[in-house]
């Protein structure tokens, strides 16, 4: 298991389409600059976070993104 | 400039100088909030102290305006704070605005029946000014103006000063010395303690104006408003029609241009519009740091209010936890002179004011983040919160022009005795400030004027049968209909059942309540050993 992973942050899938909730989220980024795309996520993720509504989850969210960002756990 | 007539206190030559000097049990050093209001609060328990200030004045400039309930509650047992609300603007509702349109309204009480609002404005010269005319007319307070103290001799017994006066400089020695000398405290200096901490470098524009048209009684905060469109501004009304203007300037404003009057006017002027008028009070750019010392005591030297900690201005948290430093440490201060508790019951102050100034320092640095964000995404987040608030009700909440002053919470100090019992719904867990309620009791009046200066039984009792015995030295409070009570007991009689309701009084509930009006235990039905047990914890035996 990655680094902190204590459970409450589902890791399996959740999405009755995947691929369409992906690309509306992607799509929802075209023609806009880089400003704006941060703009846009912060807005996206208050929202989100408010109607997960569980610190842990959140939390645990905020430590898997951040493994995210070197290109994920290597030992699992 | 100012409108406020400063008065000048009269320096007295001290006896020291004609060496007519004794030790003194207390000495105070600082006369500004923390100060007069410990030397206060220590003569009503029948301890003398000496309180020296520098110079001869109230604090320059309005710096703190916004008076907490808590410490309102805490001068009314001076009989001051009546004057202060008289003087002050009442005010608990404020409203947020996002560049011109109202985008969150909060109210700071949502519930009636106490006896004192949220928040009273009022200049601090005014506060100072209230407490020092108590102060002199208190015989066991020695109130010394002019007197600089510039030298400290800390001994196992003592503490010896050194005292700078117009006449001279003479030493005065203390069993114990409360440094409430302010952030730049001279005692932290010369004793070389660290005040470790953050420093802020955004710059902020205060002006003080008196202003002749109607003004608005809330406290309102702009992000963004039209009139300074690149920061935040906050108004906030003081009494003698003054307003306070706090403009966010940024990092690199020049201090010196900004405070021109011509520029302050021009920014004035595009926020009141073409018409208003006003006359300058006071005007000053500020920064500010977050800082607090590692121990608030070192021997028989005790640190409080700025002197031991700061915080930024957003929340009013300064002034109003120097007040409540002062409360804490004044009862323990008597007992330990008295000889009724341990010297070691003093190190519950400390622990107990420095998780208080953590909670301070951490709700005012999230505000600090908020409106002045540190980096490129804080920034977004903030903009993003601003920007759903007005359709979304949780983004609101989110919106953090300064989280206001509420008395903090102590959880898991040594004095206080936990929960035995688990099914409270309501009412201040042991580590919380008591909640006041109207009470009856021949007249009416407030559960906080039945709080004395000793610890207090508050207890649910329908008949005299279901209180339990009063332990030596503690002041009971029957909720009761009637008026009889035994001896050592007052009745009060719950009016509007609040008292039931906010402390979830069922019949043998009882609250022990400490002399700065924090809750040390709490039972459905205490028996005497648990009392006992219980009172010998808060008073530091145990
Ligand atoms: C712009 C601004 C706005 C603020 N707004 C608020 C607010 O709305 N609400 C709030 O609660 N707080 C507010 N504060 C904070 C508040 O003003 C302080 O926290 C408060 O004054 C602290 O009280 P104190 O007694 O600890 O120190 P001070 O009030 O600073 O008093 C220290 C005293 O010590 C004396 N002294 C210093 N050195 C010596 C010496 N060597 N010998 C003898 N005497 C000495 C000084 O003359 C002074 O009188 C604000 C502060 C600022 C700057």
């Amino acid at each position: 298991m990655a680094d902190g992973a204590s459970g409450a942050l589902r890791r399996t899938l959740n999405l009755a389409r995947p691929d369409e909730v992906y690309n509306a989220i992607v799509d929802a980024h075209r023609n806009l600059d880089d400003e704006q795309c941060r703009a846009f996520d912060a807005g996206l993720i208050l929202l989100l976070v408010n109607h997960v509504g569980d610190a842990d989850v959140i939390r645990e969210a905020l430590a898997a993104a951040r493994l995210s960002l070197n290109g994920g756990s290597r030992a699992s | 400039m100012s409108s406020y007539q400063y008065r000048h206190y009269p320096y007295r030559r001290p006896p020291e100088l004609d060496g007519k000097g004794k030790r003194r049990q207390v000495v105070i050093v600082g006369a500004g909030l923390a100060g007069p209001t410990l030397a206060l609060a220590l003569a009503a328990r029948g301890v003398a102290s000496v309180l020296l200030d520098e110079d001869d004045t109230v604090s320059n400039g309005s710096r703190s305006i916004c008076q907490a309930k808590h410490s309102l509650e805490i001068w009314d047992r001076f009989g001051i704070a009546r004057r202060m609300v008289d003087k002050g603007i009442t005010w608990e509702q404020g409203e947020v605005y996002l560049q011109d349109r109202p985008i969150y309204h909060f109210n700071l009480a949502p519930e009636p029946g106490h006896k004192f609002p949220a928040f009273v404005n009022l200049q601090q010269y005014y506060v100072e000014e209230y407490l020092f005319d108590r102060c002199l007319e208190e015989k066991l307070i020695d109130l010394r103006f002019c007197n600089k103290v510039v030298g400290i001799r800390p001994g196992p017994e003592s503490v010896s000063l050194d005292i700078e006066t117009p006449d001279g400089r003479y030493a005065l020695e203390a069993e114990w010395l409360v440094a409430c000398d302010g952030v730049r405290s001279a005692v932290r200096h010369l004793l070389d303690l660290p005040f470790p901490g953050e420093v802020f470098h955004d710059q902020f524009l205060i002006a003080d104006i008196r202003f002749t048209s109607e003004l608005p009684k809330e406290r309102r905060f702009w992000f963004y408003p039209p009139f300074h469109p690149t920061n935040s501004v906050l108004l906030h009304r003081q009494a003698d029609n003054v307003l306070r203007v706090d403009f966010q300037l940024g990092r690199d404003a020049d201090p010196e241009e900004e405070k021109k009057p011509e520029n302050v006017d021009r920014r004035l002027r595009q926020m009141f519009g073409p018409d208003a008028t006003w006359e300058h009070e006071w005007t000053s750019v500020y920064t500010f740091t977050c800082r607090m010392m590692e121990r608030f005591a070192e021997g028989r030297v005790i640190f409080a209010g700025d002197a031991a900690h700061v915080v930024s201005p957003f929340g009013a948290r300064g002034g109003n936890a120097a007040v409540a430093d002062v409360d804490n440490l004044a009862w323990k201060l008597a007992r330990v002179l008295a000889g009724s508790s341990p010297a070691s019951l003093l190190d519950s102050y400390c622990s107990e004011r420095r998780a208080a100034a953590r909670e301070n320092i951490l709700n005012s640095t999230r505000s600090t983040d908020f409106i002045t964000p540190k980096f490129p995404a804080s920034r977004a987040f903030r903009d993003a919160t601003l920007a759903l608030a007005r359709d979304f009700p949780f983004a609101r909440t989110l919106v953090n022009s300064g989280r206001l002053s509420v008395p903090t919470v102590q959880p898991g100090s040594p004095l206080d005795t936990p929960d035995g019992d688990s099914d409270w719904l309501r009412g201040p867990a042991p580590g919380s400030a008591m909640v006041d309620a109207p009470v009856v009791n021949g007249a009416g009046g407030f559960l906080v004027d039945h709080v004395g200066q000793e610890f207090t039984l508050m207890s649910f009792a329908p008949r005299a049968a279901d209180l339990p015995g009063l332990p030596e030295g503690v002041a009971g409070l029957m909720v009761a209909r009637g008026s009889a009570a035994p001896a050592g007991w007052t009745a009060l009689h719950d009016r509007d059942g609040l008292l039931r309701q906010r402390y979830d009084g069922r019949a043998g509930t009882a609250y022990l309540i400490r002399p700065d009006r924090y809750v040390a235990a709490r039972w459905r039905r205490p028996d005497a050993r648990e009392l006992a047990t219980a009172l010998r914890r808060a008073t530091g035996h145990g």
